[in-house]
């Protein structure tokens, strides 16, 4: 068309082009209405599909493919898998906008539980078998999953790891004569010893990117619910028990005297921790020399070791004990944690598959391929592949005292809180008092919310 | 990537592809079929709404709304309560470690020397790279960590900053030259809040030459550019009248090139206020590398404190803002001159 038609907007010929624009833009929006209808009309799959959202990347995540293969297989329900690290962040805007998966597994609960205290999950009293799930499962896992008391379970556990394993290399500790520590006076000995013949005794790492710092967590809530037991360690996370409480301190002093003045029992020091990433930290354990004796880490640890060096062999070259108790009177007691599933849609196939996770047949298959361990005591220990895994479920089952996380069920901001207090104390343990002061702080807001 | 997700809607992928232009075309033909049906004189008032219209809707509803709300949401407590300036009062509490001071002493070193480092290092490659035949090998080698992402470049980094203790074989690029050339100790270049020359914490001064590593192509090439754009007779008629190199660079070229400078120096201010992926991922903040807009994200995700998160957000709007003005009358100023 020429500027001499626009012009010219009342002749004939000019009015038949507009008729024609507005013939064509009519088919046009008609097309794309038409496809929009088609859009909606199309995607219906014949027994529907289950939005799940987890932290499994890599070799985790193909193990939980492999659990749900015989589940879709069997009900032709398809799985639609979401993974993300970041799942505090991605979960509570997928929540704020109203747009949540229908199935979500969390390895930290606090956010699950802010959730249900917001209703924005639902109850499964009458989606999981509770007959079932209370024959098969210990006490403390259901009631873990009824965070808010109620009666109402929010949460359910399909797979728990246990924390506050010792790992050290069997080798080193018999060319040295060492023997396993059966009480914390003879572990405290222990490192003495190793100290004096001019090695340190202990490995740590605590750098882990935005979690920094939670691999020195770890060894404060084992030491407060070992020490102090298990009122004042729910107390502790759940805000009524003060970090300036001798309790809390005591636990805090406890972990410097594993540290040792000024870090000298930890493999290069102050420095050393706070750069090595806790993946990296019991390396030096297979050194020789050995620069270090022993590492206290969560049953995962194994594939760091194995990825740093492949011919290590489970058992010969790495074992474990757990830590010894304190407080006698808290004997057997240890911190675990665990994959939370709930539900923010009550769809019929997100119940299914709810109903198939619980399941030891379900547990089972992740069971045999490595790296987790099942709270259904229907699952028998000969299914875990090695005799590592199998003495740590034992373990796991002969608990007196089961404890789940504490930094895992404090509020997001208090649990980061607490990590970087362990960077902090790790730099310099004269600065307790204004760490724990500053962690009281945090304490005093965290838990408002 | 499970690209199963993308064939099962295959329907909605060939409705957006085809769908979304349609609609557009539509939206403009049938917009101007109605201009055209104006008389005379009110088509060209009305025309350019038509056309700004769509832009113009969709940057009210992604970001002055969103905009509007965060700042009401900073004025309220969390229950949505109206508090006043409480928020804020909150975040500049308890100078100079209260607060939010740490993040912004740490975004003005940003400010400062990531500015400063990408400008001087851009400038004196995009002239020192004028004069060789591998240019472009050069300039594209240079710019390619442009193309990675922030987490990949803070993996590369902590690499490059990796610590093992002394007398260990050091496996960090700059602990090993610190250990073999220098004959020092090894560093924690990442934890390490020592200040340079009384200066700049070490850690702060990593966390910003990672970044600074990533960014400086993008400033090279546009430096370059202008470089390229000064003509050949003027700095000839410099060398005539007896002028050396360097005072042709200092009296000719640099003023020639000023208004450029600026522009990319207020877009890498913008840059540094806005400083978060390098500081997440390497650091997520401890050791006092805190940045604001890192806090903002604490808060928002971590604390679930909305309002407070929003009085840093509105913060750093507001400090933004001037530098965004003056990069517009700048940007104008440019091709004014043109």
């Amino acid at each position: 068309m020429t500027r001499g038609s626009t012009v010219s907007s009342h002749s004939k010929g000019d009015l038949r082009v507009h008729q024609l624009w507005f013939k064509r833009s009519l088919i046009l929006s008609l097309a794309a209405v038409l496809t929009a209808v088609a859009c909606g009309t199309s995607s219906t799959p014949s027994a529907g599909s289950v939005n799940v959202m987890a932290t499994w990347t890599g070799a985790e995540q193909a193990s939980f493919f492999a659990v749900m293969k015989p589940f879709t297989d069997q009900t032709g329900i398809t799985i639609n898998y979401e993974a993300s690290r970041d799942q505090d962040a991605l979960l509570t805007t997928r929540v704020a906008a109203g747009n949540p998966p229908d199935l979500a597994a969390a390895p930290s609960p606090a956010l699950l539980t802010s959730f249900a205290k917001a209703g924005k999950i639902k109850a499964l009293n009458t989606v999981v078998d509770m007959t079932a799930l209370q024959s098969q499962y210990a006490k403390s896992w259901i009631d873990l999953g009824e965070p808010l008391a109620d009666g109402k379970l929010y949460q359910v556990y399909s797979w728990v790891s246990l924390k506050g394993l010792i790992w050290y290399n069997p080798k080193n500790f018999q060319a040295k004569g060492y023997s396993i520590p059966n009480s914390w006076d003879n572990l405290l000995a222990l490192q003495d010893t190793i100290k004096s013949s001019g090695t340190t005794p202990w490995c740590i790492g605590l750098e882990s990117g935005a979690a920094s710092g939670w691999p020195g967590s770890d060894w404060v809530k084992e030491i407060v619910l070992s020490q102090s037991g298990p009122t004042v360690y729910d107390n502790w996370w759940q805000g009524k028990q003060k970090w300036t409480s001798p309790e809390i301190k005591l636990a805090w002093q406890t972990w410097g005297q594993i540290l040792g003045s000024g870090d000298s029992n930890v493999y290069g020091g102050a420095k050393n921790m706070s750069a090595t990433n806790f993946g990296d930290a019991g390396t030096p354990m297979f050194q020789n020399p050995p620069k270090c004796y022993m590492h206290n880490q969560a049953s995962f640890i194994t594939s760091f070791f194995q990825s740093a060096n492949a011919s290590l062999v489970a058992g010969n070259d790495y074992n474990f004990f757990s830590l010894p108790d304190i407080t006698a009177q808290y004997a057997g007691a240890h911190v675990v944690a665990g994959d939370a599933w709930s539900m923010f849609n009550d769809t019929p196939q997100a119940q299914k598959m709810l109903q198939y996770l619980m399941t030891a047949d379900a547990q089972a298959i992740w069971v045999k391929r490595g790296g987790k361990i099942s709270p259904n005591n229907q699952v028998p220990l000969t299914d875990y592949p090695d005799a590592l895994s199998k003495s740590t479920a034992q373990i796991l089952v002969a608990t007196k005292i089961a404890k789940y996380d504490a930094g895992d069920q404090m509020p997001s901001d208090m649990r980061n809180a607490y990590w970087s207090a362990v960077l902090s104390f790790a730099q310099n343990q004269g600065n307790l008092n204004s760490i724990l002061a500053n962690l009281d702080a945090v304490q005093a807001k965290a838990y408002t919310s | 990537m499970d690209f199963n997700v993308l064939l099962t809607d295959l329907p909605t992928l060939i409705g957006v592809i085809i769908g979304v232009p349609a609609v557009l075309a539509a939206y403009i033909v049938g917009g101007e079929y109605l201009v055209r049906r104006l008389p005379d004189k009110a088509r060209p008032s009305v025309r350019p709404w038509i056309w700004v219209g769509p832009a113009l809707a969709l940057v009210t509803a992604f970001l002055v709304l969103p905009a509007v709300g965060t700042i009401s949401t900073s004025l309220q407590d969390r229950k949505g309560n109206f508090v006043g300036l409480k928020n804020f009062a909150t975040q500049l509490d308890g100078f100079p470690t209260g607060g939010a001071w740490i993040a912004i002493r740490d975004n003005v070193f940003w400010l400062v020397f990531y500015t400063l480092f990408v400008l001087a290092f851009g400038l004196i490659l995009a002239v020192i790279f004028d004069r060789v035949p591998y240019e472009k090998i050069v300039k594209s080698l240079i710019f390619m960590p442009m193309a990675i992402s922030s987490v990949a470049l803070v993996v590369i980094w902590k690499f490059m900053y990796a610590y093992q203790p002394p007398g260990q074989a050091q496996t960090g690029t700059l602990n090993f030259l610190l250990n073999t050339v220098f004959h020092q100790d090894p560093r924690t270049w990442v934890q390490d809040t020592t200040p340079l020359l009384g200066l700049i914490p070490l850690n702060n001064l990593a966390l910003i030459a990672a970044a600074v590593w990533g960014i400086v192509g993008f400033s090279m090439v546009i430096l370059s550019a202008a470089l390229k754009g000064i003509p050949g007779d003027l700095l000839e008629a410099a060398r005539v009248d007896g002028a050396g190199e360097i005072t042709i660079f200092r009296r000719v070229i640099f003023p020639l090139m000023m208004p450029t400078i600026v522009v990319v120096g207020t877009t890498l201010v913008i840059f540094a206020l806005k400083a978060f992926d390098v500081v997440y991922a390497m650091t997520n903040g401890n050791y006092e590398t805190d940045v604001l807009a890192n806090r903002m994200y604490k808060l928002l995700y971590n604390s679930n404190d909305f309002p407070g998160a929003s009085a840093v957000a509105v913060i750093l709007l507001l400090t933004v803002i001037p530098v965004l003005i003056f990069n517009l009358r700048q940007f104008r100023a440019v091709e004014a001159r043109r």
